[in-house]
């Protein structure tokens, strides 16, 4: 007999890997391909959803040649993605209609503003989990309508179809023109606002609120079950799972008990708490999201906080200033100084989000004197990644009215040893690193592989999960409540920038 | 891609003489061409000023460009001479960027083999341990990224000085410290040792530095083949090694498999 693997696709907003997995859940090979970022105006972000899709077609035979398998042993495909980001296709020729809107544009700012005065927005954030905010599809997906001539009608009769990536891929992979299959699962579906956090389906009335035609939306199934069989990429595969990128890490960490929580480190930085069957509504600026369901059991929920700028701080730092070269050089550059030298930088490119949300602060760099340096700049870069973390664990331990004691943690910036130092530091508890990085695409795999029966049960998937590094927390008490007063007065310096109503041109 | 086809178009005083190769002596033009140039150059002004056909322009600068010898400017497009020329005396991968690349492979390691894994460079003639992955029993053990271990008592450094002639003669004409009898110490057997890892493509540590631990590794290559670090595991005797004492070869294996993955990430082609 022949060995089987999982196979899994990281949709992601900088690239798309696919990664083999074997029967232990460890890494047997991994392709990567990075696909362009838009930029066409300040506050835009767009992707060719064509060019992630061919993208797919590249990665996934490389990841399978690297490992040295073919199509028939791979015993299923669990498919993890950016969350929010939005496409929209046409149904008989496949072609999107306009770049995809990306989670982190800005551009719905007045939207969003319009939509806050409509009469019902009031219940939006009780029924959907959400604040209303540029970050979401929904309110992305009504700027497309608007701004399409002649989409609203066509969405109307069926004729454009509206998904997140993994829609997108999944109906590629199935078909696309050609019968493609049209779904999404409840962890996506639960960033859009236009779904019931408890029934689990589109609300009627959400859909109205944001001007939405059902008839453009996918089905909502659970995120580990079988779709249906990929025609193309992987012909005759069954495609078994599909999760938004930060819960499938919430899943690959095995965080399935209510209690455990991790925080994924790339682009952004998301921490995830695990709150059981029950959706619990936050009281601290954190969102409401389901975690995962598997088949036909209960959905399990979350509670996230959501940080946007973190490792993208590090690539504007070696892309736009180019200080650097390459992203993993921050940490030899913060470290020819010994501190930050009193320089702190808040990066609220596309304002903040958890647990403040505000749309309207911009980015800042506070307490430049001409002592400072490169050196000094690329600490600031990194601190400001462990200080939003601590902000966000702050708003958890206040919902939860439990104190976190340790923080799992997994992502490309995890290999930053000076970071993580600092993130135990700050937090004042001990930050501990799995086995496996790529937490993301091994959540996928996992709920595909439950799915096929490729494992059995979760508390298998338990007992892989593997302590790689631990990081406990040094810092000097002193140093860190001087440090976090610093930080939060550079914050609240970012408050207010954009000024009301000059949104739309300036954003 | 033909050299000989090439070398006719090339004006006389340019072509190689017997046993050159054509393309680094090209290579070395283009490298002068840019430091004797006062602003950046594009590949039509490079390829004119050498009279080579664009495309082979294309591709030596691209090839200098994938070593960092050159660099593009991303709006104009055009060519200067790269960073890395400047620091040809000092390591050219930056540590930080090593472990960032090899941790999708230093974890598997860890995992199928069951032992604490660790990656290590030079330092000033010690090893400088880069990245660490616990042994994957969940027991509590201490991150020891930063700390320097001794290079001819350490599977890690002993692969290390295989691959740097230099640092093994600082090594052994100074007195390299004995933690146990097994210790290797003198220069003659050192030497040995060392050309043994080189036939191998691995080496390992018996109770050399701690009685009852063993490693194994192997190197990890860069462009070109340059090693730029080590990877390997390490862990009690009678785990690492089998009833004869020689290390395990599923062991060695694994940490060979894992050395070239990471070298193959790295751009070493043919490891
Ligand atoms: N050693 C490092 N130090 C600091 N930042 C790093 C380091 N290595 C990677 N990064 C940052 O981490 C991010 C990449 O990590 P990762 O691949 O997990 O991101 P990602 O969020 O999964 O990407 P995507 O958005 O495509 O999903 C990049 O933003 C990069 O700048
Ligand atoms: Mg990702």
């Amino acid at each position: 007999m022949t060995d089987s693997y999982v196979v899994s696709i990281d949709q992601g907003t900088t690239s798309t890997r696919c990664i083999v997995f074997d029967r232990r859940g460890n890494l047997v090979s991994v392709a990567q391909r990075e696909h362009q970022q838009h930029f066409p105006r300040p506050g835009w972000v767009e992707h060719d959803a064509l060019e992630i899709w061919r993208n797919v077609g590249k990665v996934v035979p490389r990841a399978l040649a690297e490992a040295g398998i073919v199509a028939g042993q791979v015993a299923a495909i669990g498919i993890a993605n950016q969350r929010e980001s939005t496409v929209v296709w046409d149904r008989r020729t496949g072609a999107p209609v306009a770049p995809a809107i990306i989670w982190q544009d800005t551009r719905t700012d007045a939207l969003v503003e319009t939509l806050a005065q409509a009469p019902g927005a009031e219940d939006v954030r009780e029924r959907c989990g959400l604040p209303l905010t540029t970050y979401f599809s929904g309110p992305k997906l009504r700027w497309l309508l608007d701004h399409t001539p002649g989409l609203y009608e066509r969405a109307d009769r069926g004729e454009v179809l509206f998904g997140t990536m993994e829609s997108w891929l999944i109906w590629n992979l199935t078909g696309g023109p050609d019968g493609g299959l049209h779904l999404t699962d409840v962890t996506n579906a639960s960033r859009t606002m236009l779904m019931d956090l408890r029934t689990l389906a589109w609300h009627p009335d959400l859909l109205a609120f944001f001007g939405i035609p059902a008839a453009m939306l996918p089905e909502i199934r659970s995120s580990s079950e079988v779709y249906g069989t990929a025609t193309a990429v992987l012909p005759g595969v069954r495609i078994a799972a599909a999760l938004g990128d930060q819960q499938a890490a919430l899943f690959g960490q095995t965080c399935f008990a209510p209690g455990d929580a991790k925080c994924t480190y790339g682009t952004g930085s998301f921490l995830l708490l695990n709150t059981g069957t029950e959706p619990v509504h936050s009281s601290h600026g954190l969102l409401t999201t389901v975690g995962y369901q598997i088949g036909g059991q209960p959905a399990v929920y979350a509670l996230e906080g959501s940080i946007a700028i973190t490792g993208s701080l590090v690539q504007w730092f070696r892309d736009r200033l180019e200080l650097i070269s390459t992203a993993p050089e921050i940490e030899t550059l913060a470290r020819t100084v010994d501190d930050n030298g009193g320089c702190y930088i808040v990066p609220a490119f596309s304002g903040l989000f958890a647990p403040h949300w505000r749309s309207e602060a911009r980015g800042l760099i506070v307490g430049l004197t001409s002592y400072i340096t490169k050196g000094h700049l690329a600490r600031a870069v990194l601190e400001a990644t462990g200080w939003q973390t601590r902000e966000v664990v702050d708003a958890m331990n206040a919902d939860s009215g439990l104190a976190l004691t340790a923080l799992r943690v997994d992502g490309g910036m995890t290999a930053n040893n000076l970071l993580m130092q600092f993130v135990a530091d700050v937090l004042a508890v001990p930050v501990v690193r799995p086995m496996v990085a790529e937490t993301v695409s091994l959540g996928a795999a996992y709920a595909a592989g439950l799915a096929v029966g490729y494992w059995p049960d979760l508390e298998g998937l338990r007992s892989n999960w593997h302590l790689a590094a631990r990081w406990v927390p040094k810092m000097d008490d002193a140093v860190r409540a001087e440090e976090r007063d610093n930080w939060q007065r550079a914050v609240e310096r970012t408050f207010d920038w954009i000024k009301p109503g000059a949104r739309a041109g300036n954003a | 891609m033909s050299n000989t086809v090439a070398a006719a178009e090339m004006p006389l005083a340019f072509r190689p003489m017997p046993g050159q190769v054509q393309s680094i002596a090209r290579a070395a033009a283009i490298l002068r061409l840019l430091a004797s140039s006062s602003g950046r150059l594009g590949i039509g002004e490079i390829a004119r000023s050498l009279d080579l056909p664009k495309g082979t322009a294309h591709g030596i600068v691209r090839t200098l460009q994938d070593v960092g010898f050159v660099e593009q400017d991303k709006t104009s497009g055009k060519y200067q001479l790269g960073a890395a020329l400047l620091h040809l005396g000092t390591s050219y991968l930056d540590v930080n960027e090593l472990r960032s690349r090899s941790i999708n492979w230093a974890d598997p390691l860890a995992a199928r083999s069951g032992e604490a894994v660790r990656i290590g460079t030079l330092l000033d003639g010690k090893v400088l341990v880069v990245h660490h992955v616990f042994r994957p029993d969940d027991t509590l053990q201490t991150l020891d990224v930063g700390s320097l271990l001794p290079p001819h008592a350490t599977a890690i450094g002993k692969v290390l000085l295989a691959y740097d002639v230099g640092a093994a003669n600082t090594v052994m004409q100074g007195e390299p410290e004995p933690y146990t009898r097994r210790t290797v110490v003198t220069a003659r057997t050192l030497s040995q040792a060392l050309t043994k890892i080189r036939e191998n493509g691995w080496g390992a540590e018996i109770e050399e530095m701690t009685l009852g631990e063993a490693g194994i590794a192997a190197p990890i290559r860069g462009y070109g083949g340059l090693v730029v670090g080590a990877i390997g595991l390490s862990g009690p005797v009678d785990r690492v090694c089998d009833g004869q004492g020689q290390p395990r070869p599923t062991l060695v294996a694994y940490v060979r498999d894992a050395a070239r993955a990471v070298s193959r990430d790295l751009g070493a082609a043919r490891w």
